[in-house]
Formats: C-alpha cells, structure tokens, sequence
C-alpha cells in the first residue's frame, strides 16, 4: 500500500462519508455541551470537499489536503472551520509537493496539524477539546514511525487507535476552551464533539489505505 | 418540532430573501456568499462598520443595517459562525478607504473566522480594527473558559459605535467608542424554556417545566447553574444583583437599561422584568437615563430575557441620541 494521491482522494470520500454517518451523533454530542452544529457543520464542510473532488482531480496527497483546507475554511463556520482548515493547510504545507508518504512523513503531517489547531485555538491537552484527539495520535504515529518496524498502515492504524482513546479520555475532564467552557465543572461526563470528529477523519484515513 | 419553514437546509437562504425583499429601501442582499449591506455603501469618507454571527438571533446583526448603525452584517447557519470567504467581500464592500471596524461578539467561531477574514483584508489593503465584546457576567473571565460571551451588549456597541462612524469619526475613534461602550456594559441572562435548532430538530437542553437556567447565552447552550422557577421580581433581583456587583454601579451613576427578549417572551413580562429592574437602580441611587425593552438578540423562541446596564456619559448619551434608520431600530429620522 502506497500513500498516494489516490489514497488521499479515498481518504476525504470516507471523512465524507463517516461524517454524514455520525451527523446526528456528533450533533448530540454538542447539544450536551456545545450549541448541536458541529455535525451539520462538518457533514456540510465535507460534503462540499465531496463535490471539489468531483470537479478535478488532485495530483499529489499534498493537492487534496490543500482543497481539503480551502474548502473547510470557507463552508464548514463555527470553531471547527478554522481549526480543521488550519489542520489541513499545515498538514499539506509539511507533505509539499510529494507523490507518496512515507511514515515518518505521515508522522510529520499529523504533527503539523496538531501544531495549527494548537496556534489558531490556543488550547492545550486536557482542555477537552480536539487537542486531546491529536496530541496522543501524533505521539503515537511518530512512536510507530521512528520504531522503523511499523509499515505505513501501521503508522496510520496507530494514529487512528490513539486519536479514538484520546476522544474517549475527554469525558471526565472539565472544559476550558470553547463554547463547552462556559458550562464549568457541568461539562464534565461528556465527551468533546470536535476530538469525536478528529478520531474520526483519523479511522478514515486508515479504511482508505486497507 | 413545529416552526414555520420549508426546509431545516434553506432556513437562512430563505429568511435573507426575505428579509432583502421587506427592506429593499435600506439594504442590498448578497446571497452567494450571503451577507447584506447598506443601500448606500460604501459611504464616501465614512469608516465602515461590519458584524456578523450565527443566525437565529434577528433582529441582529441584518436588522440593525442601515444609516447611523452597520454597513453590513454577516450571517452564519444557525448558531454557527460565519465564514471568511463571506466576511471578506461585506467587508470589502463597505470599505469607503477610511478603513473597517469588525465588531465580534467573543464566541470561539466568531473570533477565529473574523481573525482569518481581517488578515485577508488587511492583505487586500484595507485597514481593519476589531472591537470584541464579551459583556456577559454569567461567564467567569478567567484563564479556564474561552472568556465572556457578547450577549445584549453588543447591540449598544452597533448603535454607539454606528453614530460614532456616521458623525465621521476616524478608525481608531471609532474602535474607541465601539470598546468603551463595551467596557461600560454588563449583561445577565435567564432561560425559562430551551430553542430548538432547525437542522438539529431537538431542544438544545432540557429544562423541566418548574426549572429554570441562570446565566444563559443566547445559542441555546446551557448557563450556570439551574433553579426551581420563581417569580418575576425575584428573578430580575438574580440577574440585576449580578449586574451591578460586575459593572459595580455606584450613587450617582447615570444608565441605560436594556431589558431583551429571547424571542419567546411576550413583551408584556419584558416590562414586568423592566419596571423592577428599575427599582433595583434606583435603590442603588442609579438614574436610567435611556432604555430600551424588547426582542433586540433573541436565541430563536427561546423563553426568557437578558438585562443588560450600559454605565452613560455625555458623549454615549449623545451618540445613543443620534438619528437611526434600520429595519429593527429607527429613530430620529
């Protein structure tokens, strides 16, 4: 398995695909803490990258995640549309103009994007929020990169499993960024919607490459 | 759910159509990407005003376009921000050269998609100030919350640091005004009943029916704390008491008290809820020099209302005066 541009155009069908498919559990998500958009934001954001894909073709992995970034920017709104649009711009910034990612490459591109949501949100691990998804993913793709035994899939597979067990450790903790903030000590027992989304772009991206 | 709409995906479209056809003297509409600006603009040698935010709060922000208020305003879907690719062409188009003022209420999505919007204009060569508000007590300002939210204060910011504009201060009078009314104004809100948000289908909480919620903003998200339902007076001594201990009102203060609806609240009560927060000033040997009562930034049909206070000076009191010609607020003229 190669990663590729056309495994990246596999990739964001599948985000597209996975958040259309959770639209209403996301949106239930946000209703306990947040304002209930975030599903139908990203199920909209994605659905619009669906249609740029369907308009030309991107030539490197770098190509589509710099539509990817553009596209989410402009369609998705709320916090989630700069950050994921930040994510996905610094992620291709780092892959350039490459034809293939190699796992230390993937590790370096996680890495960029988790550095973007951090700069743009200012928000750090524990504050229940996507943060808490990525910070662990990209640990654990460089963890997995740099032991040189992991292919590429593992590399991704490890990302995925960690962003899921990222996503699921917010659930206790108390938020300090965002809307869910506001809610105080109430928001705990709930898990954040945006590391929800995160962990799943990240499963995606290990479904487009099996 | 039962609400008067086609369908959950066109609720903005439509209502902007709308609304461009009721007021087609005072506003032009863009639909793609939507924002809507004043007749007029961009008005030569006058610095532009801009606001923007999720839908689901109208009258604000298309309602108060107009002369002596916004030059143009922004909508998101509901409750969700607006994005960049729409901020930047209102902004451009009501940029006269004497440079744009972004007024934002502090909401994570707001900050960040105006942040991205001005440094795009900024590129473009247009000069933009931001003037952010966040006068909401319910919120504790500390290094754990992202800050207090922009509620009711933010359409006292759009009237004075409109009129500011209008009388043809430049950019950085205009930001100054726009952040002194901002850190003069202090506002509380209560929640008797949850909205619903049209694509979500569901109240955005719930609230038994002898409940109700302290602090809350105006999405529908939950406030601070909940308690059994009281009565009217007990509840405006809630929220004036936190009110006045913030902005910390003292003898001798001259106000304006803004009692508003969150869309469901019949104007009737708003005015139970005004005459003893009146009381309540003038306990406290404040005088309400100027008020205004009624459904100004509302959270869809959200039962409830803010109070906010806004602490006057000559020059506020003035600009507050000066004539308005908007959809939602006219006088003067």
């Amino acid at each position: 398995m190669v990663l590729d541009a056309n495994w990246a155009v596999k990739w964001l069908t599948l985000c597209a695909q996975a958040m259309a498919e959770h639209r209403v559990e996301l949106i239930e998500l946000d209703r306990a803490i947040g304002d209930s958009d975030h599903g139908e934001n990203m199920d909209r954001g994605f659905q619009a990258v669906l249609a740029k894909l369907g308009e030309s073709t991107p030539e490197t992995p770098g190509a589509a995640l710099k539509m990817t970034a553009m596209t989410l920017m402009s369609k998705v709104g709320g916090a989630a549309g700069p950050l994921y649009g930040t994510a996905f711009l610094r992620a291709a910034t780092a892959l350039g103009d490459s034809a293939e990612i190699d796992p230390a490459a993937w590790a370096g591109a996680l890495q960029a994007a988790r550095d973007g949501i951090v700069a743009r949100g200012k928000a750090e691990s524990g504050d229940k929020t996507m943060v808490d998804a990525w910070t662990p993913a990209v640990d654990a793709a460089r963890a997995a990169a740099d032991g040189g035994s992991a292919d590429v899939l593992g590399v991704l597979v490890a990302a995925a499993e960690a962003a899921e067990a990222g996503a699921v450790s917010t659930d206790p903790m108390i938020a300090r960024k965002g809307r869910a903030s506001y809610l105080g000590e109430r928001s705990a027992g709930h898990r954040d919607p945006g590391a929800v989304s995160s962990a799943l772009i990240l499963r995606a991206a290990v479904g487009a490459a099996a | 759910m039962k609400k008067l709409i086609n369908d959950p995906k066109s609720v903005v479209q439509e209502a902007v159509q709308g609304f461009g056809l009721a007021h087609a003297g005072l506003v032009t509409v863009s639909e793609d990407p939507t924002y809507i600006t004043r007749k007029d603009a961009p008005v030569a040698g006058k610095v532009g005003l801009v606001s923007g935010g999720g839908s689901g709060h109208e009258p604000l922000h298309a309602g108060y376009v107009g002369r002596g208020m916004l030059d143009a305003a922004v909508p998101g879907a509901v409750f969700t921000s607006p994005t960049p690719d729409q901020i930047l062409p209102a902004t451009l188009a009501v940029n006269s050269g004497a440079g744009v003022v972004h007024i934002v209420k502090n909401y994570t999505g707001d900050v960040l998609n105006f942040e991205t919007a001005a440094e795009l204009a900024e590129a473009e060569g247009v000069n933009v100030r931001t003037v952010l508000v966040n006068d909401d007590v319910a919120v504790e300002d500390s290094l754990y919350t992202a800050g207090r939210r922009g509620v009711g204060g933010t359409v006292l910011v759009e009237k004075i640091a409109g009129a500011a504009a209008e009388r043809g201060d430049n950019l950085d009078a205009v930001a100054a005004i726009g952040e002194r009314v901002n850190a003069n104004v202090r506002t509380m809100g209560v929640a008797l009943s949850a909205c619903t948000v049209p694509h979500a289908g569901t109240p955005s909480f719930d609230l038994a029916e002898d409940e109700i919620e302290i602090g809350i903003g105006i999405h529908g998200e939950p406030g601070r704390h909940r308690i059994p339902m009281e009565n009217a007076d007990s509840i405006t001594n809630r929220l004036m008491d936190a009110v006045l201990t913030d902005l910390k009102v003292s003898s001798g203060d001259k106000v304006l008290l803004f009692v508003n609806g969150m869309g469901g609240t019949p104007l009737s009560e708003l005015y139970i809820v005004y005459r003893r927060a009146v009381q309540v000033l003038a306990d406290a040997g404040a005088t309400v020099e100027r008020s205004l009562v009624g459904n100004y930034i509302t959270a869809l049909e959200m039962q409830g209302c803010s109070i906010s206070v806004l602490r006057l000076d000559d020059e506020l009191t003035e600009l507050w005066d000066a004539p308005v010609h908007t959809p939602a607020l006219r006088w003067g003229v």
